[in-house]
């Protein structure tokens, strides 16, 4: 994948966060001094129903505001979507980051696509733990942050620090770190 | 076309945006001919009360210091009178003087 | 651009307003919300909250109330500002016309959004174009960074006293006004009033030390002459908007024009639009030039005055020009409401150039890369074909 500009698009139900992750992703970038952009599939959102969400993160301006439709990166933070909802366009040797308990040849199987790169991590069992309640938005950008080291996470630290009350902040950067530990890269 | 036959000011020579910048200005603008009945103010049998002059829309009730005594005596220290000038010929006063002091007759021109 | 001057943060097209209006100081906000122009005045509503903007924000009950606040606080010399879409818009226009006849320099930030009916709160610039007889000034903005900029200088040329018009600065709803991207925001807002002071009102003010009547009646013999004044004010504002625009590049080095360029030399073949689609236009020929197709990409950031002249000069070397409107005007001679303006610019002018009238990304319809190369090929066969004039717009994207 060329670093130099990756797209991103981000899968999750309404009320899980997915929006708020591709905005955090993108200001993070910015901090970084790079051009991002991040906006959502914007629809009449409703709690539970699939949502799509988008972050460009480039080296040089970003002039396109197409949505994404041939992404680099597809991020899917709930594993009960249908995968008909997110698979579609990723390019070949893209990465496909899923918040699963699943192991990674189980998710080849089902995906049946041997050109692209996964990464798992069971961000539900961490945002259980360290926030004791789901919310895994945060720990899918720890995951993010290691299979597609695009931004570094001190400036995501900073973009969640701007976004949560203190307290809530300190624990979804927790989540985040040990997500990035805990990812599994094929 | 301007319908007057006198020459109105340019755009250049008006305020923007229609303000009228000079206050008090309707002075300058009688509108007495537009009577068809004038209000003629019976000063034998006006009381004084200012009621012409509290509804006068215009306002064209005139309060003169000018000493008025009446046949039967009476005497005030103020006469009202109308301005002829300015009342349109409406008949507010007319209809609300409580004494039926205001006679209210056809214009002859 | 001084770098110290400025902090990079990330922010919406209508968190960028927001800020503008923070630096400007206004004194005035009455808005009522809409999507997508929410969040504009949440935001300066947690600006006055938090103490970083001393103003009075008036909660209205309407769209028309809003903008009847904004020109009564206008009138009474406050710096003011309001923000809309759509039907929120709509409901303002016979105020559009107050505002602007009583020569108050109101200004408004406009989400772009499709009209009702059927309801679509998604993106399109029918609400702009339909207020295009209104005499407001219309600057269309492309990134955030233009939004903030744009309000910045919306109040230097509104409040000019040769000018005293109402200006709007409109951007798309969701694909700008939702979409975080990189924005250089004065680090104190001292920079932004040098540039824009606040001074004694230059404009007719209700002061009780020198009384007024605004909002009389003019009869036929007077009306007329009141019109053709604002005719004058907007033909003096290109002038006055070029030395805002200087100005503030002077000052701040970021640099703007009545229309901005891409591509412009080699090209025959020319695709004007406007707003946000524009950065998807400059992205489409970058990868038309790797196939080989040189085409140039034209901006009309300002609509109002409709700059015929800097047009004129970067399209009389093309031999085709797609104009790509997002708004219909139901029939018209030619749909889209640019393109008419087109038209009549090349007849005016004695253009020799073909003249392809698209409509796309109707009720935000995606419109991507590829979309803008298909169009290019689709002038190409038609131009080969011999049409000059496309007979009526062409409906991009529609289901035949």
């Amino acid at each position: 994948m060329d670093l130099k500009r990756v797209e991103i698009r981000w899968h999750g139900r309404g009320g899980q966060g997915a929006v708020t992750a591709s905005m955090i992703l993108a200001e993070a970038a910015i901090y970084q001094g790079k051009y991002a952009q991040a906006f959502p599939e914007f629809g009449a959102e409703r709690r539970g129903a699939p949502v799509r969400a988008y972050t460009r993160i480039s080296e040089k301006p970003i002039f396109s505001r197409a949505p994404i439709i041939e992404p680099d990166v597809v991020v899917v933070l709930d594993p009960s979507l249908d995968k008909s909802l997110y698979i579609g366009g990723l390019k070949s040797n893209g990465v496909l980051i899923i918040n699963t308990r699943k192991s990674v040849s189980d998710i080849v199987k089902d995906i049946g696509r041997s050109d692209i790169k996964i990464a798992r991590v069971d961000a539900t069992k961490i945002a259980l733990e360290v926030l004791k309640a789901p919310f895994v938005n945060m720990a899918m950008l720890g995951a993010v942050a290691k299979a597609v080291p695009i931004v570094d996470t001190t400036y995501i630290e900073e973009a969640i620090k701007e976004n949560f009350r203190p307290k809530v902040a300190e624990a979804n950067i927790q989540a985040m770190r040990r997500a990035f530990n805990e990812v599994e890269i094929s | 076309m301007s319908s007057s036959t006198k020459r109105l000011a340019s755009w250049r020579e008006i305020p923007i945006g229609g303000a009228i910048t000079e206050p008090g200005n309707s002075v300058k603008r009688p509108t007495g001919d537009w009577r068809v009945f004038k209000p003629v103010i019976n000063q034998e049998r006006c009381v004084r009360c200012y009621l012409c002059w509290v509804f006068c829309p215009e306002p064209a009730i005139k309060i003169l210091d000018k000493p008025y005594k009446t046949a039967s005596g009476r005497e005030w220290k103020v006469t009202f009178e109308v301005d002829y000038d300015f009342c349109k010929g409406c008949g507010i006063c007319v209809e609300e003087c409580p004494v039926k002091a205001i006679d209210f007759i056809e214009e002859v021109k | 651009m001084e770098k110290d001057l400025w902090i990079r943060i990330p922010l919406s097209s209508n968190y960028a307003a927001a800020y503008a209006v923070k630096d400007v100081d206004v004194d005035v906000v009455a808005a009522y919300p809409i999507t997508p122009q929410t969040t504009v005045v949440e935001k300066i509503a947690e600006f006055i909250a938090n103490g970083e903007l001393n103003a009075e924000m008036i909660h209205v009950e309407s769209e028309h109330s809003a903008l009847s606040a904004c020109i009564g606080a206008s009138a009474a010399g406050a710096r003011v500002f309001t923000a809309t879409s759509a039907q929120g818009l709509e409901l303002m226009h016979e105020m559009l016309h107050i505002a602007s006849g009583l020569r108050l320099p109101i200004v408004m930030a406009i989400a772009a959004r499709a009209l009702s009916a059927p309801l679509s709160i998604w993106g399109d610039y029918s609400d702009v174009m339909n207020t295009r007889d209104s005499s407001w000034i219309t600057i269309i903005a492309s990134t955030a960074q233009e939004v903030y900029d744009s309000i910045i200088q919306a109040y230097k040329v509104a409040e000019n006293p040769d000018i005293l018009l109402p200006v709007m600065v409109a951007y798309d709803g969701f694909t700008m006004s939702h979409t975080y991207e990189p924005v250089y925001v004065a680090r104190d807002r001292s920079i932004i009033l040098d540039y824009v002071p606040k001074k004694r009102p230059s404009w007719n003010v209700l002061d009780v030390e020198k009384p007024i009547t605004m909002g009389v009646v003019a009869n036929p013999d007077w009306y007329y002459e009141f019109k053709y004044q604002q005719v004058v004010a907007m033909e003096k504002s290109p002038e006055v908007l070029k030395e805002a625009f200087q100005e503030f590049e002077k000052r701040f080095g970021r640099s703007y024009g009545f229309i901005e360029t891409y591509n412009l030399e080699n090209s025959k073949i020319g695709i004007l639009t406007y707003g946000g689609l524009y950065g998807t236009v400059t992205e489409a020929i970058d990868y038309m030039k790797k196939m080989g197709m040189n085409v140039a990409a034209i901006r009309l950031r300002v609509f109002r005055p409709f700059p015929y002249e800097e047009l004129l000069k970067v399209v009389k070397n093309l031999e085709a020009l797609i104009v790509i409107d997002r708004a219909i005007s139901f029939g018209a001679t030619l749909e889209g409401p640019v393109a008419m303006e087109l038209a009549t610019m090349a007849y005016k002018k004695g253009l020799d150039i073909a003249l392809h009238s698209y409509i796309a990304s109707i009720g935000q319809r995606t419109v991507t890369e590829e979309d803008v190369i298909a169009i290019v090929k689709n002038t190409t066969a038609l131009l080969e074909k011999g049409v000059k004039v496309t007979e009526k717009s062409i409906y991009w994207g529609v289901r035949l």
